[in-house]
């Protein structure tokens, strides 16, 4: 029950040290927010600097065909290992003249609208595409909203679920929400070890349930936003362990640990039938969530279960503690499972 | 550690029900029953109020026709997620206020005479937020309506993803996306309606991508929060941003619909997007 309220299960994620003393809610909460600075480091490694690292060769494309070109995703064709593949991704920008150029890294529709060319593109060229995952959150601003913002990520989502070529997919620093899920459904999501993942931003989700920003650490937390947390929920499939210190202290070697994962998830993906990838693709989306089913005949029931309150409430603690393991298993890339109500 | 069990005690029983209700619009004092009558819309200034799911399907439906499917589907608690509270405590006080299980009712229905996949949102339930159940709900509706080859209908009511559920809140955008293509594919029609609100990850995702889109006046419709969108960025938002007629303006609404007409103007859309399907209705 205390394990619960402190939001440390006995089952739940996280690589807990076996002979080292239990961490505190305090120290867990400093490890994260720890973790969501190194995600936010003004020096880490974006798409392009990663590229750079790791591909032989690198053609931007430009521009959506509708509006203008959206700085802030970059998309085009590379080389990496012996594959040819079409990459898009999230550009922040390294000082403050090209942050702005780069809306801080923040896609406007624009941005989404040219991933979804480059994206269909490769499917036509047979191309497997690559993304890399880096962003605060889609722009907010109005002009955002008056050019169809959430309507692109919608589409750019619904596009990447039935895309008939592999997509690997890596959150290289910030996975902010819908912006970053815009261009992160793949057959298989890596993470770097210090990158995050949220649908919501610490700050955001804060100052909404807590009223106030300065609880972000601990919603932080809550939010079990960490690559390896996500890991552990079925988010995210693999962590690539990052240099001592953080990507940010070398491009070079994180570029190389990130290749060799990329090319090995290219290599057996690029087995595996078209049809029955999308197939997969559909089912591991399909069974990401947890919930219970009660199945009952005729309609439903809305009595509530006998006995007095503390019953009640038991019961739905019981089912909530019973829930964590659940989702935990959900997710293995290798064997998609058998039954989607997980 | 002791625990504080929150006070779930029905207060409508104990207090005599309120007769009134205030205009947000206009201020005027309307009397609770002749504003069920006219769907929960103000009569003098035409405000539209939220209306719960259940009033929704009296609204849209023939009466009698509706059969719910999937009501035994209930959330977890994947996260262990405590803010003020923990999070099966929010949604053990969601289910005792609204009668509910979460925040979408999904079944077949007629409209009309035109069977429909219907699924109304509701946002009396935790704000109508889209958590595994919402997202679950949808894809089966999708799943349903394509298996059935009929129509899918869902209004939508939600301030978006549910925070406390985490990324796997937001992974429901693509659970819903990846089943609304496949219903493309197939060519079965899809049309969403948007009522006050439907924001956040529930407008990007199924509610932006209807075949035809619909919206109730003067629904706050949009991806980012006006507080977050301003706060972040630090701009004037331009009057009405946001609203149904700004999307309307904008490109993103077919049809600005009154409540009072949404039923009629379904059916007549339903006549052309899925001619085969009144009969279907009667069979």
């Amino acid at each position: 029950m205390v394990d619960r309220i402190l939001g440390r299960g006995p089952k739940a994620a996280g690589p807990a040290p076996e002979a080292a003393p239990a961490p505190t809610a305090a120290d867990q909460k400093a490890e994260v927010w720890a973790r969501v600075q190194l995600a936010r480091n003004l020096r880490r490694p974006r798409t392009l600097e990663l590229l750079a690292a790791m591909a032989d060769e690198v053609i931007e494309l430009h521009g959506d065909r509708l509006f203008g070109d959206d700085e802030a995703i970059v998309a085009g064709f590379a080389r990496i290992g012996s594959h040819r593949v079409a990459v898009v991704g999230q550009q922040k920008g390294a000082d403050t003249e090209e942050n702005i150029r780069r809306s801080f890294g923040m896609p406007h529709p624009e941005g989404y609208r040219k991933a979804m060319r480059v994206m269909e593109l490769a499917e036509r060229s047979g191309l497997p595409v690559v993304t890399f995952v880096d962003v605060p959150g889609a722009h907010p601003g109005p002009e955002s909203e008056e050019r169809g913002i959430a309507e692109a990520i919608a589409r750019s989502v619904g596009l990447m679920t039935r895309l008939r070529t592999p997509i690997v997919t890596v959150i290289t620093g910030e996975g902010g929400s819908g912006g970053a899920l815009a261009i992160a459904v793949g057959d298989v999501v890596l993470a770097l070890e210090n990158a995050v993942y949220s649908v919501i931003s610490p700050e955001g989700c804060a100052s909404i349930l807590w009223r106030t920003t300065d609880e972000a650490s601990t919603a932080a937390a809550a939010m079990r936003m960490t690559a390896a947390e996500q890991q552990a929920l079925g988010v995210v499939d693999h962590v690539i362990p990052e240099p001592d210190g953080g990507a940010h202290t070398d491009h070079e070697e994180t570029g190389r640990r990130l290749k060799a994962a990329i090319v090995r998830e290219l290599d057996r993906l690029a087995a595996i039938p078209i049809d029955l990838l999308v197939d997969q693709r559909y089912r591991r989306y399909r069974s990401l969530g947890a919930y219970t089913e009660v199945v009952t005949e005729g309609p439903a029931p809305v009595a509530p279960p006998r006995g007095g309150l503390a019953d009640r409430l038991r019961g739905l603690i019981e089912a909530g503690s019973r829930a964590i393991p659940a989702p935990l298993q959900v997710g293995r890339r290798d064997e998609p499972p058998a039954r989607e109500d997980v | 550690m002791p625990v504080k069990f929150p006070d779930f005690r029905p207060r409508r029983d104990t207090f005599p029900e309120k007769l009134w209700t205030r205009c947000p619009s206009c201020s005027e004092q309307l009397f609770n029953k002749a504003l069920e009558k006219s769907l929960r819309v103000c009569p003098s200034c035409g405000h539209h109020f939220r209306v719960s799911s259940a009033e929704r399907l009296a609204h849209l439906l023939d009466p009698g026709t509706f059969e719910e499917r999937d009501p035994g589907l209930s959330s977890q608690d994947p996260l262990g997620f405590v803010d003020q509270k923990p999070y099966p405590d929010r949604l053990a006080a969601a289910r005792l206020a609204t009668g509910l299980t979460d925040a979408a009712v999904w079944g077949f229905g007629l409209i009309e005479d035109h069977r429909v996949a219907i699924l109304v949102m509701d946002f009396g339930f935790m704000g109508g937020s889209m958590g595994a159940v919402v997202g679950e709900k949808v894809a089966r509706a999708a799943e349903g309506a394509l298996a059935a080859r009929v129509p899918l209908v869902i209004v939508s009511a939600s301030g978006g993803a549910r925070m406390q559920e985490g990324t796997l809140a937001l992974m429901q955008l693509a659970k819903t996306m990846a089943a609304l293509e496949r219903l493309r594919a197939a060519g079965v029609p899809y049309v969403s309606v948007m009522s006050d609100p439907t924001t956040g990850g529930v407008f990007a995702s199924y509610a932006a991508m209807g075949d035809v889109n619909l919206a109730e006046p003067n629904a706050l419709i949009g991806f980012a929060g006006a507080r977050v969108g301003a706060g972040t960025i630090g701009q004037e938002l331009p009057p009405g941003f946001q609203r149904a007629e700004f999307l309307f303006r904008h490109g993103f609404v077919d049809r600005v619909v009154a409540r009072a007409d949404l039923r009629r103007e379904l059916a007549a859309l339903l006549r052309y997007l899925a001619p085969g399907a009144a009969e279907a209705g009667r069979g």
